[in-house]
């Protein structure tokens, strides 16, 4: 069945299996319009600020703080006067580059973990996978909150602890997959012609396991994001960073609620949402496309 | 499997696990930082004596095995060490939250278990219509929003501009009223804001869950043995799918648990509503560290405590485990 696949050039396959995928997916409108929102924020991020800068807002020669919107400085100013347009603007790139590197940080993990505890079996995967449910188990922000305060705050710790924490939900479903794909014939083969353990797990049940990896990276991301924004709320961000989540921190801390200067707490709340919002459309596209069963029976 | 090695391979396996929290625990407080010292120093309140008295409470001068073993007595004898902003222990600062915390996730938990149980069952039974569309976008969106920043919304709304509720707390600070009904009144109208957008954020969740679980279940064979036999299909959805459907619901309460924690922290910060989230959150800013760590510990031993209680509940409700 496998046989004629290995005739053909491993690009080849791959833009076959891509484009049978995106024939799927093309029809979800959801993965259309979460796709289309990731574009429009990922735009923002590398081109925005270069077009923006945060400045300080003056009507008449006289700094205006908390100023409501006005025709040149579209979501008014916040405490110190600064613009915050320009800075939903400018924060979209951190906000967005925290998120991805904590991913990456998650993915590996738990991709690591899934792949060597599935593959090994026995008494490796019991040690790993307790460990992953301890991972599980443990309430998810104050871990976070703990750790962050400890080690104090600053971008490369906000990533760091983002992506130690979640890779748990990771490691248990890519292991899973492994414990299936490891019994099937090619493993076999390649082992029969005298491939290592470290070579079939890199080259025989990584590419296998990808779509899964894919699939999750969307929901981690999205997760990521909204832990970046929680912990920067909560005051464990970097203070010198405008990050959409730190925007959201000091206009809170600066009573912007009880103030009603609802031009600075719903702008950087709106692009959180809004990108969250795409990963997880994406996410919720690919699950239809990757699990057969959730697709309609009647179609 | 019987019941009892069941049971006793679960109790084994959270006790476990709490172990390994306490290792962490004990470990994330030494070692990432440097000792517990370096992380004082950082405290501009401290003294000089106190942090002597912490030096030697901790034993720091012991290797760390010693301290480990004073961390583990001090620990089973339900010493968590002494608050720095309180001037109490901490199991006392933890305990006297503890009230306030219950009572808002309970409340909120009940709601949105059958506002999300009822809508879940809705949307899955028009699958495709325009009201399961529009519901599964809801549950969506409200998924993908910061709990903290739907408090915020939540204030500005009803408490900022219509003035219908009050910004946060629990209630008057030094009211006196004249009958129990007025109290009442007075308390509800305290939590109804808090509960209220609780349950919002947690709701989108059972709803999803519920959807997508009643549309597994309508997928399997003996639904559609059952839709051939002529079972009506009120019958269908009450007594062959609903029952089935409703078991990832209670695996999802308790694991749910460690995400709702991390909703009271954030609600109650907005809301100042007095429990343990607003509790962390002021540690956090007057970097109050044993009771972070108190804190941390007590969570999440309640968590793993629900989780093995909802395995065990688990298995009297589904007989499929059984085997």
């Amino acid at each position: 069945m496998n046989l004629p696949a290995y005739n053909k050039s491993a690009l080849v396959v791959w833009k076959k299996n891509l484009k049978s995928f995106w024939l799927i997916y093309s029809q979800n409108i959801m993965g259309l319009l979460g796709l289309g929102i990731l574009t429009f924020f990922a735009l923002m991020a590398i081109f925005g600020p270069y077009l923006v800068s945060i400045t300080t807002l003056t009507i008449d020669g006289v700094t205006q703080v908390m100023h409501p919107p006005t025709s040149n400085y579209w979501l008014g100013t916040d405490d110190l006067g600064k613009d915050v347009f320009a800075g939903v603007i400018i924060g979209s790139r951190v906000s967005l580059l925290v998120g991805l590197a904590a991913t990456a940080i998650s993915m590996t993990i738990g991709t690591s973990i899934g792949i060597i505890s599935g593959f090994y079996g026995k008494f490796t995967d019991t040690l790993l996978m307790r460990f992953t449910d301890v991972f599980l188990v443990i309430p998810w922000l104050p871990l976070m909150l703990v750790m962050a305060a400890l080690l104090g705050p600053s971008l490369g710790n906000i990533i760091f602890v983002i992506g130690i924490t979640s890779w748990a939900g990771t490691a248990r479903i890519i292991r899973s997959q492994t414990l299936s794909i490891k019994e099937r014939p090619y493993v076999e083969r390649a082992r029969a012609i005298g491939s290592g353990d470290g070579h079939i797990m890199i080259y025989h049940i990584l590419p296998n396991v990808f779509p899964l990896i894919f699939a999750n990276t969307v929901l981690v991301a999205a997760i990521a994001i909204l832990s970046e924004t929680t912990l920067s709320f909560l005051g464990m961000g970097d203070p010198t960073q405008v990050t959409w989540g730190m925007m959201l921190h000091f206009a809170f801390s600066m009573g912007a609620v009880s103030f009603g200067a609802w031009w600075w707490l719903l702008p950087p709340g709106i692009c959180v949402v809004l990108v969250v919002l795409s990963f997880t459309f994406i996410g919720y596209a690919l699950d239809e496309v990757l699990n057969p069963k959730l697709r309609r029976r009647d179609q | 499997m019987n019941m009892r090695s069941y049971l006793l391979r679960k109790t084994s396996q959270a006790l476990i696990t709490v172990f390994i929290v306490i290792l962490i625990n004990f470990f994330l407080f030494r070692i990432m930082p440097g000792d517990p010292i370096r992380v004082l120093i950082r405290n501009p309140r401290i003294s000089a004596e106190a942090l002597e008295k912490v030096r030697e409470q901790f034993g720091l001068n012991e290797n760390r095995l010693v301290q480990f073993w004073i961390y583990i007595k001090d620990l089973f004898s339900g010493d968590l060490g002494s608050s720095f902003n309180y001037r109490q222990p901490v199991l006392d600062v933890i305990m006297e939250r503890v009230p306030a915390t219950v009572l808002l996730i309970g409340t909120a938990t009940v709601l949105s278990i059958i506002i999300g149980v009822i809508l879940g069952v809705i949307f899955a039974s028009r699958r495709g219509s325009k009201i399961d569309v529009i519901g599964l976008s809801m549950s969506l969106i409200l998924y993908s929003m910061p709990t903290f920043w739907v408090a915020i919304i939540m204030v500005m709304i009803f408490a900022v501009y219509w003035q219908i509720f009050p910004l946060g707390g629990m209630g008057m600070p030094g009211a006196v009223y004249a009958n129990i009904w007025d109290e009442l009144v007075s308390q509800l109208h305290y939590m109804f804001l808090p509960t209220v957008t609780f349950a919002l954020i947690l709701v989108g969740e059972y709803v999803l869950i519920m959807r997508s679980s009643l549309l597994e279940v309508m997928n399997e064979d003996y639904m559609l043995t059952a839709r051939a036999k002529g079972v009506s299909r009120k019958n269908l959805l009450r007594k062959h799918a609903l029952p089935n459907a409703m078991l990832p619901v209670v695996t999802l309460i308790a694991i749910n648990l460690g995400f709702i924690i991390g909703g009271a922290i954030q609600i109650e910060t907005v809301f100042s509503w007095p429990g343990l989230g607003r509790l962390m959150y002021a540690a956090l800013t007057n970097r109050d560290y044993p009771v972070l760590q108190g804190l941390f510990l007590f969570v999440t031993i309640a968590v793993v405590g629900a989780n093995l209680c909802a395995d065990i509940l688990y298995r009297y409700l589904d007989p499929r485990v059984k085997s």
